[in-house]
């Protein structure tokens, strides 16, 4: 009863409660500047920090209204024909962001698309304010012609559009497409946009401008926004190497590593010399395993309490047998929500993404990093490197001994798995058939791993 | 334990930050007169040095009456008074000389609060900031409406050491001369030219920002801390749960539900709370039965933070102090050595909590009125924000039960008004004892020696 009751009025999320209007998300900007680039990374951190979002990208439903592209005449300006199918294609997106915010729940809607005339934009804030949701634009300014070629080589030419396209057909084409839409670019104007609420960011970040944040959740975003970058980069992520309470099938504690444990973090050492990282960053948090881990690789380390394991408050350092004898309601309740349950006197998945967000942060404005960390955490932030939702957050798998090497790529993350091939046991616990709190033991135990 | 983090200088950023101290930083403010300059370096600095980044103000119009004791009129200020520049100059120079001692001397950040307003003064900056390996981050302050200017002379100016001989009137006039004095010079930072140099510039008290090339960590917080603080009049109101069971007790700590008197209390909130007529008040809690239980009797829609839970003691959860000295004598003792760094066994530590409460603190700069409902050494840390306390005062500031503080933003500080609402309840507040751990050791080993010596002659005889 109590654990329900916890979650009622339950501001956990790194937001307090954005009971207000639902925010729709406005993009700005020519082509090859970003937009998709910076919705989707930040629908995936809005999502991560609890705030339920989408994107919509209006060239996802032009591909699906006219189904084979044939080339940029369509975007012409005078051309008529498709002039109306691209307005209906707009209608269409904002009629599904409606039925995203009054039957799914949403919170944000982000509005992928040019949005480069002010009579457009204009249809949107009346929308907008017909509805009662709140407007922030988000306009990428660049006129780098690198970046720009750079972004038109990393997403448009492996696009649906080009897909029988060459490379050079991809890249001239999707320049003249470009042109169509420079003559009616209007950006958003300091004098005649002043009462919009906005964020215009220049050459990938060097500049800003910030116009009216209106609350919470838009200072939130502008933050992030400012925070993040595109200078390529790896993130590499590890858990400690194996402990001694690992060794027992022991959650949690706070215990030193094993001699495989020991082997591991030499390996690791070895692992990351040869990767001959530029400028590595390494954090540990402030447990003994982590530091131990990281004593091995003769780099400067950083220690974060916010790195810190899961606190499993009455279960710390028990074994799941224990659990099971000792606190088996718990046990099951946990397996019902393995997101949100929180051990009584400790914490909840939910709780360790809100601890982490500072983490998050700061890895976004860093470079290359190795976060030598534990289980749970490492779940934690994986999910928010590769958009995981929190049902699969807590069964990500995440095996002792092994490195994710994480690269950003396109729009997403490529992961590389390295497994430096020192035997450990195997910490991952599945979801069992019967999550019911009345089951039998045996069906609680049946997907806990084994241990000395 | 910073093993391993030879950069960072102290031990202050144990749990969170990556040490964001490789060179120490210099924001230099710049604007007219009556922007806010002031008033923005040391919310500023107070809020750096709360979540732990040694930070300093370097005022040159303190540096200026020191220099001149008696300040007649805006003439001292114009263009074309020769000595008045030299003067100025002079004191611009101090106050950087001051700097770099302090930025030498174990400082972090040092903000340099003057108007700034020529390039060739912002060049002359930044050429002293590189010879001596600091960043140089500028905020700008940027503001034409004549009634946000009006209310900032009222408010700060006429009160100034500046005007201690005038009438409102006199001083008034005599300030708007003043600011006409930089008028003409004035350079703004500016896209292009000045597109090399990290800033921000806040327009209109903040409707509007510019912000260009942030260089790092720090600068990245600067600047979402100086685009979440605001001007509109408001109160905060900071009080702890009702008296609880555990409270009763002398406990520490736990997740207690309010006794009787407790209860008591959360009715007379809710009637000052009523009597106080507040336009649109946010109520917080933290996730802990006794503040909830609290709210619930204000009955008022409220929202819970697990940010502001009590401190967790850890292994002393739901001891009593006597329990802690009999069972954790020295830890007891080195608590006091050092309250506010010292950390629980599997609990926290002030420092831990200050760092936990920031994103409330970010909220609350955000909001206007708001009733925080917490608990003891949460409220400390929240009152050492609003009212500048050291981390050496910090643990021991006096937060009672039953007792209200409403904190009114006024010129550059915070008023308080302690409000009791006459409910009895435990006193649950330990000063720091005079007994230190030297003596705690000396008794320790006095007692042992005594024993030792006395079994032993037992044993012989």
């Amino acid at each position: 009863m109590e654990y329900i009751m916890r979650r009622r009025c339950d501001s956990a999320a790194s937001v307090p409660q954005l009971t207000n209007s639902p925010t729709l998300i406005v993009m700005v900007g020519l082509p090859a500047r970003g937009k998709t680039y910076i919705s989707k990374k930040l629908s995936r951190y809005l999502n991560w920090i609890g705030v339920p979002t989408k994107v919509f990208n209006l060239g996802q439903y032009r591909r699906e209204a006219v189904q084979s592209y044939k080339n940029f005449e369509f975007f012409r300006p005078d051309n008529e024909e498709a002039m109306q199918i691209r307005r209906a294609c707009a209608t269409n997106a904002l009629k599904d962001v409606v039925i995203y915010f009054s039957k799914d729940h949403g919170q944000v809607a982000v509005f992928d698309a040019t949005n480069t005339t002010r009579e457009r934009r204009i249809s949107i804030v009346s929308f907008s304010k017909e509805k009662g949701y709140k407007v922030f634009f988000v306009e990428s300014i660049c006129d780098d012609p690198d970046i720009i070629a750079q972004n038109i080589t990393e997403v448009k030419v492996s696009s649906p559009d080009y897909v029988n396209c060459d490379k050079d057909e991809a890249q001239a084409d999707f320049l003249k497409r470009i042109e169509c839409y420079k003559q009616s670019y209007v950006p958003l104007d300091d004098e005649k946009d002043r009462h919009l609420s906005y964020i215009k960011i220049f050459n990938v970040g060097s500049r800003y401008l910030v116009n009216r944040v209106q609350d919470h959740i838009q200072s939130r975003i502008v933050y992030y926004l400012m925070n993040i970058h595109v200078t390529p980069r790896s993130i590499f992520l590890s858990r400690h190497g194996e402990s001694e309470l690992n060794l027992l099938g022991r959650i949690g504690g706070d215990s030193g590593l094993s001699p495989r444990g020991h082997k591991y973090a030499t390996a690791l050492g070895g692992f990351i010399k040869g990767q001959h990282i530029k400028d590595l960053k390494v954090w540990t948090s402030h447990m003994k395993r982590t530091i131990q881990t990281a004593e091995h690789l003769g780099i400067p380390y950083e220690q974060w309490k916010a790195l810190n394991e899961i606190d499993a408050g009455v279960c710390e350092e028990l074994t799941y047998e224990d659990i099971q004898e000792n606190h088996p309601e718990e046990f099951a309740l946990r397996d019902q929500d393995k997101y949100r349950y929180r051990y009584p006197n400790g914490e909840s998945y939910e709780d360790l993404v809100h601890r982490l967000e500072p983490v998050i942060m700061e890895l976004e404005r860093q470079e290359n990093v190795l976060v030598v960390c534990h289980q749970a955490v490492m779940r934690c932030l994986l999910a928010y490197l590769l958009d995981k939702t929190s049902d699969e957050l807590p069964y990500l798998k995440c095996p002792l001994h092994t490195v994710l090497k994480l690269t950003p790529v396109a729009y997403g993350c490529r992961v590389e798995h390295i497994c430096l091939n020192i035997e450990a046991v195997n910490t991952h616990r599945e979801r069992p058939g019967n999550v019911d709190v009345t089951r039998d033991p045996e069906e609680a135990l049946k997907t806990i791993p084994e241990h000395f | 334990m910073m093993r391993g983090c030879s950069r960072s200088k102290s031990t202050q950023n144990l749990d969170r930050t990556v040490c964001m101290t490789n060179c120490p930083t210099l924001i230099v403010t710049v604007g007219l007169p009556a922007r806010g300059k002031t008033y923005i370096s040391k919310k500023l600095t107070r809020y750096l040095n709360w979540i732990g980044v040694p930070t300093r103000e370097f005022n040159v119009g303190q540096y200026r009456r020191e220099c001149l004791k008696i300040y007649k009129s805006f003439e001292f200020f114009r263009p074309d008074n020769e000595e008045g520049l030299k003067i100025r100059q002079q004191c611009a120079s101090a106050a950087l000389n001051d700097v770099r001692q302090y930025l030498a001397d174990g400082g972090q950040v040092a903000v340099f609060d003057a108007t700034n307003t020529t390039r060739e003064r912002r060049e002359t900056i930044t050429v002293f900031a590189e010879q001596n390996g600091f960043k140089v981050f500028f905020v700008e302050s940027v503001c034409e409406d004549p009634e946000v200017i009006a209310e900032n002379i009222v408010q700060v100016k006429l009160g100034s050491p500046d005007y201690t001989n005038c009438n409102t009137e006199e001083a008034m006039e005599d300030f708007k001369k003043r600011i006409k004095c930089y008028e003409n010079s004035y350079e703004t930072l500016d896209e292009v030219l000045d597109r090399h140099l990290s800033y921000i510039k806040i327009m209109d008290v903040g409707r509007r920002y510019l912000v260009n090339q942030v260089q790092d960590h720090i600068q990245s917080r600067i600047v979402y801390y100086l685009m979440n603080i605001h001007i509109t009049p408001r109160s905060i109101y900071l009080c702890r749960h009702g008296e609880s069971d555990l409270n009763v007790k002398g406990c520490i700590g736990g997740d207690s539900g309010l006794s009787p008197r407790g209860k008591e209390f959360a009715k007379y909130l809710r009637q000052f709370i009523q009597s106080q007529e507040i336009s649109d008040l946010k109520v917080w809690t933290s996730q802990m039965k006794r503040t909830i239980q609290t709210a619930e009797a204000v009955s008022v829609p409220y929202e819970q933070w697990k940010a502001l839970n009590e401190i967790d003691a850890g292994v002393c959860e739901e001891m009593m102090y006597e329990e802690i000295q009999q069972h954790y004598p020295l830890e007891f003792a080195m608590r006091d050595q050092d309250k506010y760094r010292y950390r629980y066994p599997k609990g926290e530590s002030y420092e831990d909590l200050v760092q936990r409460l920031e994103p409330v603190i970010m909220e609350l700069e955000r909001q206007e009125n708001v009733l925080v409902i917490c608990h003891q050494a949460v409220m400390r840390c929240l009152l050492a924000y609003f009212l500048d306390k050291t981390a050496e005062e910090l643990p021991y500031l006096k937060c009672p039960l039953h007792t209200v503080l409403k904190l009114t933003p006024v010129a550059y500080g915070c008023k308080v008004e302690s409000i009791y609402l006459n409910v009895d309840a435990v006193n649950t507040h330990r000063e720091r004892p005079e007994v230190g751990i030297h003596t705690y050791i000396h008794t320790y080993i006095h007692t042992y020696i005594h024993t030792y010596i006395h079994t032993c002659m037992h044993t012989l005889i």
